[in-house]
């Protein structure tokens, strides 16, 4: 019986923390690039709704990922042609992509408001996915959860072992003296704003066909918001944005079931506070040394790039 | 077809040197317009192969815009460009590459964040710093060329005489024909001087070109075969600069004939009570990359200019942060100004007693670049000059302060309500050295004030310095350059890795011994 509880607690814990670990390791490549994209709540939004669509309407799984993630990157499209093409200030620019994915996504989904659908598919290997606490924590997850780590390690390996990853941070750092070895700073930004609202919109798509299977207004609800500070205290490093996604999934699920439990005395309010404090408390001590704060920050983020200014 | 010039080693200097062959690059009539001015009026210049090439010119005489040409950062309204004989287009740096154009930037164009051999990797078509192909190059190369450099050092912990070895090691590393060198020792001590020149002379005995862009006279006649002359964008002579004089080659470069600063030295009796006193003054750096300061002394009489000479990363800017004022020290008796201590009185506190300041960084720093010239008297000046009653600002006042500046320190600019960031280097600095000056402040600390800015203008501000200190106030100057520190300074300390040297005066010791402190040398040099 604790056996059971406990499985379906770490399996819980996964689902809470795969939708941030999407949308923060896709944030984290644009930002290595020098691009700050506030939008975050708002591709995943986009990509949550058309997910559900496609997934109700066709019934494919993969399509309805694939629907998600090309509702983000169009969305990142957007927010790219703005910034990285008519130099508009990235701050505003995605404060207003997120506010037009919330709108955008309420619209879409008008009619589908409530439709439950059945979930993504959960891997079954035989008996080890029996196995008690192991058996469904390691054998019995959908694909999306498997792609989360993937991707994780995939952004790594990218951005610290290849060569195209070292352009990237190159870009991110200095995209003037990048340019003047010559390299097209605005195309790899393009590049890794797409990667960025590709990932946002299957964070999303995690949320509208696993974690909820259904489609209902605003269903990020705030996630995006948690994705971007992620980013910013694990100080860009993909370990600790790991590290951050799933203490605060961890969190999530442990308060609720205190809450559930009901023994103890603490208004449920301050309950729901613990994981938002505990993450940012977290990791900003394991990363409060401001050297390698700099060493890691791109340095360019945020700031409009114009070959001749 | 491109690629060929790079792969093929350049040729052995006997070959080149006795005939004129083909110039190994040709610009013929390069015109290049920004808009409000002609950067480049129908520039022509040959290259031979095995040549040392000084391009010569104040600024914003187009130097730096041939360059960019040159390279592909820029591109010529009109006008040919011939390399090896052939025309050619350059439109981007890779082409430029691939011909076996190489370049050393002014400001480097590393990123601090990644390794030295990531660096360079990404300057190459292809691989990470992570290639022990690649590890091997740099060493061997580093090696060759006597230019010490560890393939594994994060950029951001290398001194700057360092990171110009990366640069160059990096250009190397391309087999270049030409090698574009813009201000290089602008921040390397006379050692690395000496040593960049013998590198810059074996580079040239193996038969490549230097395009070597400077406005230091003497250098240029010492290293340099040839030197072209810009000036208004446009080539007003060329010459041999080893049979020319410094005093010819400025009159050339500036158009009129040229003294230099013309004040006498400041005449300093070398006694009377100290107008500031730093005792044991060690202070943390602001930012994780500064130097701290560690049992720091020093004092500055009324009527002297004291020089502060060091390579850039020393712990100068945690020093002037300190002087200034903009960080204040952990004890208030580490730093006395007429005998009281002020340790922990910030900026405007010490405004207000009769220090200002001129910041290194022009831009952002001494001056707020989107502002008007009047706005940024104010900002300085409001206190002293009394600029604003009951909260609010007397714009007529501050304009007619601004104006007295730009007038007093002949500051070229469209009228005080231009923006600062419109003005030239050199004009904007006379104008911020002015602002400060006519302050009449007790204690003037200046921050490289002559830093990038044409000999001119340099000059001029170099009198203003010294007059002041002439008309009893003290003068703190902190510059890399020994030329100019020997010139106005009666006394000067060297400091290194966050440690001043005791002070000497000027005409008790030589720039080679400041050099060697310079370089971290105390004990060799004393």
């Amino acid at each position: 019986m604790d056996m059971l509880i406990l499985s379906s607690v770490a399996v819980s814990i996964m689902a809470a923390s795969t939708p941030l670990l999407f949308a923060a390791m896709g944030e984290l490549v644009a930002e290595k690039s020098g691009v700050l994209n506030l939008g975050v709540e708002g591709m995943m939004l986009a990509g949550a709704v058309l997910a559900f669509i496609v997934g109700l309407e066709t019934g494919s799984g993969i399509l309805a990922i694939a629907a998600g993630a090309a509702m983000g990157a169009l969305m990142a499209a957007l927010f790219a042609v703005l910034t990285l093409g008519l130099l508009a200030n990235q701050v505003a620019t995605g404060l207003a992509l997120t506010l037009f994915g919330i709108g955008l996504s309420a619209l879409l989904g008008q009619s589908y408001v409530g439709t439950p659908i059945p979930p993504l598919p959960k891997l079954s290997v035989g008996g080890l996915s029996d196995i008690p606490l192991l058996g469904p924590v390691v054998f019995g997850q959908d694909a999306l959860v498997y792609l989360s780590f993937a991707m994780t390690a995939g952004v790594a390996y990218f951005l610290y072992r290849t060569r195209a990853g070292l352009v990237l941070r190159s870009v991110g750092e200095n995209p003037h003296a990048a340019h003047s070895i010559g390299f097209p700073v605005i195309a790899i930004r393009l590049a890794a704003v797409l990667f960025g609202g590709a990932m946002a919109g299957i964070g999303g798509a995690y949320m509208s066909l696993s974690y909820t299977p259904m489609w209902a207004e605003g269903m990020i609800a705030g996630r995006g918001w948690i994705a971007l500070a992620l980013v910013v205290f694990a100080t860009w490093r993909p370990a600790r944005i790991l590290l951050g996604a799933y203490l605060f999934g961890g969190l999530t699920i442990a308060q609720l079931h205190m809450q559930g439990s009901g023994q103890i005395e603490i208004p449920a309010q301050f309950l729901n506070m613990v994981p938002y404090l505990a993450t940012i408390v977290v990791l900003v001590l394991i990363s409060r040394d401001a050297t390698r704060i700099r060493l890691n920050a791109p340095a360019s983020i945020g700031k409009v790039f114009h070959p001749d200014g | 077809m491109q690629s060929d010039a790079s792969s093929t080693p350049p040729a052995p200097p006997s070959a080149i040197r006795g005939a004129q062959a083909t110039p190994r690059l040709r610009l013929r009539d390069v015109t290049k317009h920004f808009p409000g001015c002609l950067a480049n009026d129908r520039v022509s210049l040959d290259l031979q192969p095995g040549e040392i090439h000084a391009l010569l010119g104040e600024n914003g005489a187009g130097k730096s815009t041939l360059v960019k040409i040159l390279y592909g950062v820029q591109s010529a309204d009109s006008g040919t460009i011939e390399w090896e004989g052939r025309p050619v287009d350059i439109p981007n740096p890779g082409t430029a590459r691939a011909l076996g154009i190489g370049m050393v930037f002014q400001h480097f164009s590393l990123f601090e964040t990644l390794s030295v051999a990531d660096n360079v990797a990404l300057a190459l078509g292809s691989g990470t710093g992570r290639d022990a192909s690649l590890i091997q190059e740099i060493s061997r190369l580093s090696e060759e060329y006597g230019l010490a450099l560890d393939p594994g050092r994060i950029v951001h912990e290398l001194s700057v005489g360092e990171r110009q070895r990366v640069e160059i090691v990096r250009c190397l590393m391309q087999n270049p024909s030409l090698i574009v060198m813009d201000e290089p020792t602008s921040v390397l001590t006379p050692h690395e001087v000496t040593r960049l020149f013998s590198v810059l002379r074996r580079l040239r005995d193996e038969g490549r070109t230097i395009l070597y862009i400077s406005h230091k006279l003497q250098e240029i006649r010492d290293l340099c075969d040839r030197a072209t002359i810009l000036r208004g964008g446009k080539v007003v002579a060329s010459c041999d600069p080893r049979v020319e004089t410094p005093k010819s080659l400025a009159a050339l470069m500036i158009g009129r004939s040229f003294d230099g600063p013309k004040s006498d030295k400041p005449v300093s009796t070398g006694a009377g009570v100290p107008l500031l006193e730093v005792h044991g003054l060690s202070q943390e750096a602001a930012s994780p990359f500064g130097t701290s300061l560690k049992n720091v002394s020093l004092h500055v009489r009324a009527g002297e200019v004291l020089g502060i000479a060091g390579v850039a990363g020393n712990g100068q800017n945690t020093l002037l942060a300190a002087l200034s004022g903009e960080s204040v020290s952990p004890r208030d008796d580490w730093i006395k100004f007429e005998g009281k201590s002020i340790g922990r009185v910030g900026a405007r506190g010490r405004r207000d007693m009769g220090i200002t300041f001129v910041p290194e960084e022009r831009l952002g720093h001494g001056s707020v670049p989107d502002l008007s010239l009047d706005e940024n008297a104010l900002l300085s000046g409001w206190r002293r000059w009394g600029l604003v009653r009951r909260g609010l600002i007397s714009r007529g006042k501050a304009r007619e302060k601004a104006e007295t500046v730009i007038e007093a320190f002949n500051v070229v600019s469209a009228g005080s309500s231009a923006a600062a960031r419109s003005l030239s280097g050199g004009n904007l600095q006379k104008f911020i050295i002015g602002r400060e000056i006519l302050q009449e402040p007790k204690l003037l600390i200046a921050a490289q004030p002559t830093w990038g800015v044409d000999a001119g203008s340099a000059a001029a501000i170099q009198t203003a310095l010294m007059e002041l200190a002439r008309s009893g106030a003290g003068v703190i100057v902190v510059s890399q350059d020994l030329d100019e520190l020997f010139m106005i300074s009666d006394r000067v300390a060297v400091i290194f890795d966050g440690h001043l040297s005791e002070s000497r005066p000027t005409h008790a010791t030589t720039a080679e011994e400041v050099g060697l402190l310079m370089g971290g040398l105390f004990e060799a040099a004393s």
